[in-house]
């Protein structure tokens, strides 16, 4: 069957490379160090409060940033829906910390926020007052993953709203509705589907964060990831066993961030009304 | 007005935003020339021994072509693997065709640390963990996934009834594929390369996973040197930050000919 | 040049049926066209007959040798889409060239065939253009040109003209049938548009959800319609329920409330059997005389002006619409006598909720 030899490979390799060691590493979860087959792993990880509370670290870091970067990216989008002078160079130049990576975005913030960075320097030369420590610390990973993750919501939401109908909005305009009234009654409905995807990208991205947190954070106190503590297992401890156990916690927190997500979509999408006129690009 | 207000606050945002990012990459580049700097606006003295320091200490040049050798392959591989299961995709419905989609958005909506930790577990236990070949294999993972779902639109684009045309008046299937398919495809796949390219220099958490002594590419070197910043002078880190953004930039200035800035993040229009 | 293409097509997609038992002999240099609305099944049976689609059920022989079981790539037709579907990365020649690249011919050999092409679709010249520098109606002449640059077999055309103007679709249907005499075609041909149909076959193939309908002559399909669908797609807006009253050789007498009529019987009807009568607006004329057997009189409801005639809405005491092509004008609220010519009048067996 040609369909089959076709899509053989590449299914092929997700199935190994991706399907296969996930369940190797969900079955090695289940053979802890002590022998036999238990969640004696699971059971460790959640009771020892100084890894549990990596699940609370890392949602204190994942939850607000996403609500913020979603909603500023937003915002930032809806008002240049329409084009915007220089949008070429913005959107170019907004490309660039994607492009970039998580560790130079680190080390560069370490550098400009750091306690003699050009930023404090500013703040103490406009007489602000005593710089405010604002790298290797929650806030420095919080301002880290903020500056790598709206370029991207944004420039998938500006996509995303720059696709709808201008004669939506324009018709709506016509029959009285102002600015707020047409976001709240034409806007928002066709948007929310995207903004909802773009919430669950970036939360998922701000969940799994482990450079950042580890260069610009305090890895071994206030921003000790998830991720830091698997990683910690797997290469320090060489015990892949919990490391792998961790992993699953990791990715059952995600799933239960995503589908709460899902959930408050359907709430607030309401009728299939939500995604009519979502014009082609 | 209102109206006003607003978008004189989302300019002084997108103002602040963008300095921000300036003074972020600008603090790294001018660093990375100076003799001494400690609390001033500007070093006192400036220099370039850094980057010939970085080059050695670092081994630049081997972690160079390791960088260069893994985005090659695997954007070559993602596309190679991925081109016919896109097209089979963009041309089909069949049963299990969600299911299958769902497949292949996985790697991309899973964050790389939960799958990458048993990914290496099986790779090492395999001995590929730790090589070259390793890091190649586990990058793959997530820009296979990539290299379809950017073709797909590209594919659907093009008629079926070219390719029946093709077939009526004597092309076998081998024929249309080459003569006709391939030439249509060739902006879809030059975009998907681009964007697997610029995201495999970049990729971490999986390459750091992976990766032994012989096979870190440039971030991964970045990251241990940041983090054993204590043993090396932080301008010549800097420096090779800057070498590192150098090669980005490469790229990325190459890709921009291509792609449009919306093009290079996720679609989200196509998946709702 | 081939005797004939003789096939018999049934095509299901799950439960549905596309395409219900399509039977049909094509002789050699004939030209037939599948005519109906959308959906009928029509561009389905053109894509059997090129290899894209399997039939669930039949096959299709070539001079008596089947073929069915041949791919498209090796049945030696040529087919000319609605879309065109010409190669955009590919120039007009190397468009028109294609199918002989295909069988191996070299660039010394193409050119003049190529050339010689494109003067019979009388766009000499543009060999070096792009499909996307041409207009819709080049556009189509390449698609024809490389459909006939391999000395096809058989010619398959889905409803090229669709996509043109009106003017051009007239001058384009002048050259498909030249080419088709000309070069001694044999062509099947789909379509929507019953004047092209009209124009173009020496056969007519009317299909409704995946059956025939009606199969003969453009003239009889015309003047002799076998049921109210047929009747209808050939533009006999005007239709009386009628009881058939009497019959005499060809002719019948239909009579309702307040109208007889008497008109040509295609089908054998037996007195009081329910009936349709069914007259085209072209055909009513005003009449002299009063009202009686085809002679209606009743007040206009409506009229349109449409430059060589006016389009007149008549309502007659029974309530009955008639439409009617007349040369002149009426003014809304008078009175009017109008004339159903017998020969122009068929009566057609009633039917179950059709129209």
């Amino acid at each position: 069957m040609r369909i089959a030899t076709l899509l053989l490979p590449s299914v092929a390799y997700l199935l190994v490379m991706f399907v296969f060691p996930f369940a190797y590493g969900v079955l090695l979860s289940l053979r802890p160090g002590t022998g036999g087959v238990s969640p004696a792993n699971y059971l460790a990880f959640l009771l020892d409060p100084w890894q549990a509370r990596t699940i609370w670290v890392t949602a204190s870091i994942a939850v607000p940033n996403t609500i913020v970067t979603v909603l500023l990216a937003l915002i930032v989008a809806y008002a240049m829906r329409r084009g915007i002078r220089g949008e070429r160079t913005i959107t170019t130049a907004l490309v660039l910390p994607i492009a970039l990576g998580t560790v130079l975005v680190a080390e560069g913030i370490n550098g400009f926020y750091g306690p003699k960075g050009w930023l404090n320097q500013a703040l103490v030369g406009l007489g602000v007052g005593e710089p405010t420590r604002l790298t290797h610390n929650y806030t420095g990973v919080m301002i880290a993953l903020f500056v790598q993750h709206f370029p991207f919501c944004f420039l998938m939401l500006l996509g995303y709203i720059s696709g709808i109908d201008p004669a939506l909005e324009a018709s709506a305009r016509v029959l009285g509705a102002g600015a707020w009234a047409v976001f709240r009654r034409v806007m928002w409905p066709l948007i929310a589907p995207g903004v909802a995807i773009a919430f669950a990208l970036v939360f998922v991205m701000n969940f799994g964060v482990f450079p950042s947190a580890v260069l610009v954070g305090q890895p071994a106190g206030a921003t000790r990831t998830i991720a830091i503590a698997a990683y910690q297992q797997a290469f320090e401890h060489s015990d892949m066993s919990m490391a792998s156990a961790i992993a699953v916690v990791m990715g059952v927190c995600q799933l239960a961030g995503l589908g709460l997500i899902l959930v408050l979509r359907r709430r607030m999408a309401g009728t299939g009304v939500a995604t009519m006129g979502a014009g082609k690009r | 007005m209102r109206g006003r207000l607003w978008r004189l606050a989302v300019s002084l945002f997108v103002l602040g935003f963008l300095l921000n990012l300036a003074g972020i990459v600008g603090h790294v580049v001018v660093s990375s020339f100076a003799r001494r700097w400690f609390a001033t606006p500007v070093p006192s003295a400036f220099t370039t021994e850094w980057y010939a320091y970085a080059w050695r200490e670092f081994q630049l040049d081997q972690v160079l072509t390791v960088t260069l050798t893994v985005a090659g392959t695997v954007t070559a591989a993602a596309l190679l693997l991925g081109f016919p299961a896109a097209y089979l995709l963009a041309r089909h419905e069949f049963r299990g065709k969600g299911p299958l989609l769902l497949l292949f958005f996985l790697p991309l909506l899973v964050p790389q640390m939960t799958y990458g930790i048993p990914l290496a577990t099986t790779l090492y236990r395999y001995r590929i963990g730790g090589t070259v070949a390793g890091v190649i294999a586990a990058n793959l993972v997530p820009m296979l996934p990539l290299a379809i779902f950017v073709l797909l639109p590209f594919l659907e684009q093009i008629s079926v009834s070219l390719e029946w045309a093709a077939r009526v008046h004597g092309a076998t299937r081998v024929q249309v594929f080459r003569r006709v398919i391939v030439p249509l495809a060739l902006p879809g796949l030059l975009t998907a390369g681009l964007l697997v390219l610029v995201n495999t220099v970049a990729n971490f958490e999986l390459t750091f996973l992976l990766s032994g002594a012989g096979s870190q590419t440039l971030v991964v070197a970045l990251y241990y040197a940041v983090f054993a910043a204590g043993m090396r002078p932080i301008y010549s880190v800097d420096a090779m930050a800057v070498i590192y953004m150098a090669v980005v930039l490469a790229v990325l200035v190459l890709a921009l000919r291509f792609v449009r800035p919306t093009q290079m993040v996720f679609r989200l229009d196509r998946r709702d | 040049m081939i005797t004939s293409l003789a096939f018999r097509l049934t095509k299901r997609f799950g439960a549905k049926t596309v395409l219900d038992d399509l039977a049909l002999e094509v002789r050699g240099r004939e030209f037939v066209t599948f005519l109906g609305p959308s959906g009928c099944g029509k561009s389905t049976a053109l894509n059997l007959l090129a290899g894209l689609l399997q039939p669930t059920v039949g096959e299709i022989r070539l001079d008596g040798a089947r073929i069915d079981g041949l791919p498209p790539e090796r049945r030696g037709f040529g087919m000319v889409f609605q879309n065109y579907a010409l190669f955009p990365h590919l120039t007009v020649g190397a468009n028109v060239a294609f199918g002989l690249a295909i069988r191996g011919l070299g660039k010394v050999e193409l050119a003049p065939r190529v050339r010689r092409m494109l003067e019979l679709v009388r766009l000499t010249g543009l060999e070096d253009r792009y499909p996307g520098q041409l207009s819709g109606g080049q556009q189509q002449r390449v698609a024809i040109a490389r459909a006939l640059a391999v000395e096809p077999r058989v010619l398959l055309l889905d409803e090229p003209l669709s996509n043109l103007d009106a003017k051009l679709r007239l001058e384009m249907r002048g050259e498909i049938k030249r080419l088709h005499g000309e070069l001694g075609l044999t062509s099947i041909y789909v379509t929507h548009d019953q004047t092209e149909a009209l124009s173009l076959s020496d056969r007519v193939v009317v299909l409704r959800d995946g059956r025939v309908v009606q199969a003969g002559a453009p003239a009889e399909i015309h003047d002799r319609p076998r049921t109210l669908f047929v009747a209808d797609f050939m533009g006999y807006r005007n239709a009386f329920p009628v009881t058939v009253s009497a019959a005499e050789g060809d002719m019948v007498v239909g009579r309702a409330p307040d109208i007889t009529l008497r008109g040509l019987g295609v089908v054998a009807l037996a007195s009081g059997t329910a009936a349709v009568a069914v007259v085209r607006p072209e055909d009513v004329e005003v009449a002299a005389e009063p009202p009686g057997t085809n002679v209606v009189r009743g007040t206009v409801r409506f009229t349109e002006y449409l430059g060589r005639e006016h389009g007149v809405e008549v309502v007659l005491g029974g309530g009955q619409t008639v439409t009617a092509r007349l040369p002149h004008p009426a003014a809304v609220g008078s009175a009017l006598t109008l004339r159903l010519p017998p020969e122009r009048v068929v009566i057609l067996p009633a039917e179950d909720g059709a129209r």
